[in-house]
């Protein structure tokens, strides 16, 4: 790190309230003159646009539109954008683009976490957690009994994997050791990766079909929004169970509520919808067999403060024009 | 899975239905040994029991317990006894059941309902029902202590309670797997098939502690055995999975949860005896552990008014460790074939050396 000879401080505008580890990098640096919206809350738009006047670099979230108008608003001196996500939808890539901005963003960081949440959403889904914890609350717990809240164990099963990625196959590997018969997975092509964990590459059809356990983890493209709909919930098990941890545009929600409400299939399990929030009267909400969590995947404080360090030395790689440790090609 | 049987049906329209009892043979067979089954046990033990020929069988036909007075009476004159870990045949029971009595059966693998000296005095044998529910309960305690330390229940609740709002930095942050020390207290079959469940999840190291070290165990395992001192201050989660015994029993206690770092998760699911559930809630309450899971409490159900509800950092499940079709299937079935060799002299498949 060096200071400008000119001994002025570069602006930097930060949207939240960022896990402390960022903070502590961005401040020990000793080149920032930091300005931060310190709350948990998002910063309101006629902040985010007095706040990034000058700015030299700006920190934000997924919740932070960047567009024209900001950009505008912060003038020429602005050089670098780091998001603390790893999506990017909410930055206007063309105009920062065209700006020569640079843009520091956070995958890989949080597979493990994602892995780890999805795994705990499908045990959650077919031991049917929230409803064990309901009826111990409501007095619906009387005693043991032999076949009450039986659900359905991975011991012996099928599970097939939709996109084999890092996440799925982090997924996959976590899943083995609970007893797993067969893992099947698909996508445009087999991954050799696949070997470790005795993944067998079938069609889509052939997955659906024959996975006890059918696990989302594609990335969302135009292949894949609404891949699982009607046709897709009719191929699958009675007794199967449905997981959707990528994005919610992959599945058709008005299908799916039908499969699990007419007993199509068993039950299913989802930390993404459309839209996020998803509103407390969506019908989804309303089945004992769906378990819809509030897009947690990467939430464990350790990933949230690895996402925050790796957003903070994006930022200081672009303040200074070195080398990001992940940059996202425009 | 939930078909009801066709014989109950067939049998109802024969003979008067006393509330809840079902007699599985006609009377023709009535010298064959009497057997009491003491709940409406899942269809593969029943089936095993009926086709055997070698019984008549009445049972408790119900998913509830068989009170106690009714049980009193129908063991009258048993050669066996089928039973679920809701009866405790004690002195009591034993003696009302007579001296025909030769085995006790019980669909379980916990066996503190049983008065081990009292069986063991009258020469009767025992069958319980180990290894065919170690899968299943290792599922479902890795499966709750995920729920509890991503904390599933406190987000599907926000979901539904409109407090998901827009994404946060820190909101709902859970604690990780991924490099951390899990603990386990008692390594036994159930505590190493969950260790072998929680190592892809990239734990970095496995602890222990028991009576004494079970090598043969733990090198399964790669776990290291330490002082119950050591386990409470090492682990990040600490997994229960002791069998109740007059030693563990309020094991976990102020003395553990005081050693125990602030952001463990504590998880049980062996029996609600091992914990002291007034120092857990002290625990939790000050901050003082981050987490706990519980599958089984004191007393089961534990009355909807209890303090532990008030804790958002607190896990109840009612004891549905071994609650998967196939696992409640393989355990009635092996319960019946434990009985059944027994009544014929030979070695079961599962007996507990008394």
């Amino acid at each position: 790190m060096y200071r400008m000879s000119t001994q002025q401080t570069l602006k930097v505008f930060v949207t939240r309230r960022i896990p402390q580890e960022g903070m502590q990098i961005l401040q020990k640096a000793g080149i920032c003159n930091l300005s931060v919206w310190d709350s948990d809350e998002p910063v309101p738009r006629a902040e985010l646009l007095q706040g990034v006047a000058g700015a030299h670099g700006l920190l934000c979230l997924l919740s932070d539109k960047i567009d024209a108008e900001v950009l505008d608003a912060a003038g020429p001196n602005l050089k670098v954008i780091s998001t603390l996500s790893v999506g990017f939808d909410h930055l206007a890539i063309d105009e920062i683009k065209k700006r020569g901005i640079r843009v520091g963003y956070t995958p890989d960081v949080l597979t493990d976490a994602t892995a780890e949440l999805t795994v705990a959403l499908l045990l959650a889904t077919c031991r049917r957690l929230p409803e064990g914890v309901e009826e111990v609350k409501n007095g619906g717990w009387s005693t043991w009994k032999p076949l009450w809240l039986c659900g359905y164990g991975l011991s012996g099963s099928t599970v097939g994997v939709i996109g084999l990625g890092r996440i799925g196959l982090a997924i996959a590997r976590r899943l083995k050791p609970f007893g797993v018969k067969r893992l099947l997975y698909t996508g445009r092509h087999p991954k050799p990766q696949a070997q470790e964990i005795d993944g067998e590459y079938v069609l889509l059809d052939t997955l659906v079909r024959e996975s006890d356990f059918v696990v989302v983890s594609c990335s969302l493209t135009p292949d894949t929004q609404g891949l699982c709909d009607k046709t897709f919930f009719s191929k699958m098990k009675k007794t199967a169970i449905f997981i959707n941890t990528s994005r919610g545009a992959v599945v058709n929600q008005e299908d799916l509520f039908g499969a699990l409400s007419s007993g199509q299939i068993a039950a299913a399990g989802l930390d993404v919808t459309t839209p996020e929030p998803l509103p407390t009267d969506h019908p989804l909400l309303t089945l004992k067999n769906c378990v819809v969590l509030p897009h947690i995947g990467s939430a464990t404080y350790s990933t949230r403060g690895v996402m925050s360090e790796l957003t903070a030395n994006n930022l200081l790689a672009g303040l200074t024009g070195s080398e990001m440790p992940t940059e996202l090609k425009l | 899975m939930l078909v009801m049987w066709c014989t109950r049906t067939a049998l109802g329209r024969l003979q008067r239905i006393a509330p809840c009892t079902v007699t599985g043979f006609n009377r023709a067979m009535s010298t064959l040994p009497k057997v009491y089954v003491t709940r409406k046990v899942p269809p593969d033990g029943l089936d095993i029991l009926r086709k055997s020929g070698q019984v008549q069988f009445e049972m408790w036909d119900s998913d509830d317990p068989v009170p106690r007075v009714e049980l009193l009476k129908k063991v009258k004159g048993c050669e066996g006894i089928l039973c679920v870990l809701t009866e405790k045949i004690d002195a009591q029971l034993l003696n009302a059941a007579g001296p025909n009595l030769k085995v006790v059966s019980t669909m379980s693998v916990g066996f503190d309902h049983l008065s081990l000296d009292e069986l063991k005095k009258r020469g009767i044998r025992v069958g319980y029902t180990p290894d065919v529910l170690t899968d299943s309960v290792a599922e479902l305690t890795v499966a709750l202590l995920l729920a509890t330390s991503r904390r599933l229940i406190e987000a599907t609740h926000e979901a539904k309670t409109g407090g998901w709002g827009t994404w946060r930095t820190l909101w709902l942050c859970g604690h990780e797997l991924a490099n951390s020390t899990v603990g386990i207290l008692g390594l036994g079959r159930i505590g190493v098939a969950i260790a072998e469940r929680l190592k892809s999840f990239k734990v970095k190291k496995f602890i222990y502690t028991d009576v004494a070290p079970r090598p043969e165990l733990a090198n399964m395992i790669e776990a290291e055995y330490v002082s119950l001192d050591e386990l409470a201050k090492q682990s990040d989660f600490l997994a229960i999975c002791c069998a109740l015994t007059p030693e563990t029993y309020g094991i976990c206690n102020w003395n553990l949860f005081s050693k125990m770092k602030k952001n463990a998760i504590f998880i049980n699911t062996s029996r609600g005896g091992v914990v002291n559930q007034e120092d857990l809630y002290e625990a939790l309450s000050t901050g003082l552990i981050a987490g706990a899971g519980l599958d089984v409490t004191t007393p089961e159900p534990l009355p909807t008014h209890h303090p532990l509800f008030t804790l958002k950092n607190c896990v109840i499940l009612p004891h549905i460790a071994s609650a998967s079709y196939t696992t409640r299937n393989s355990m009635s079935a092996l319960a019946a074939d434990n009985l059944l060799a027994g009544l014929r002299g030979e070695t079961m498949p599962k007996e507990l050396k008394l």
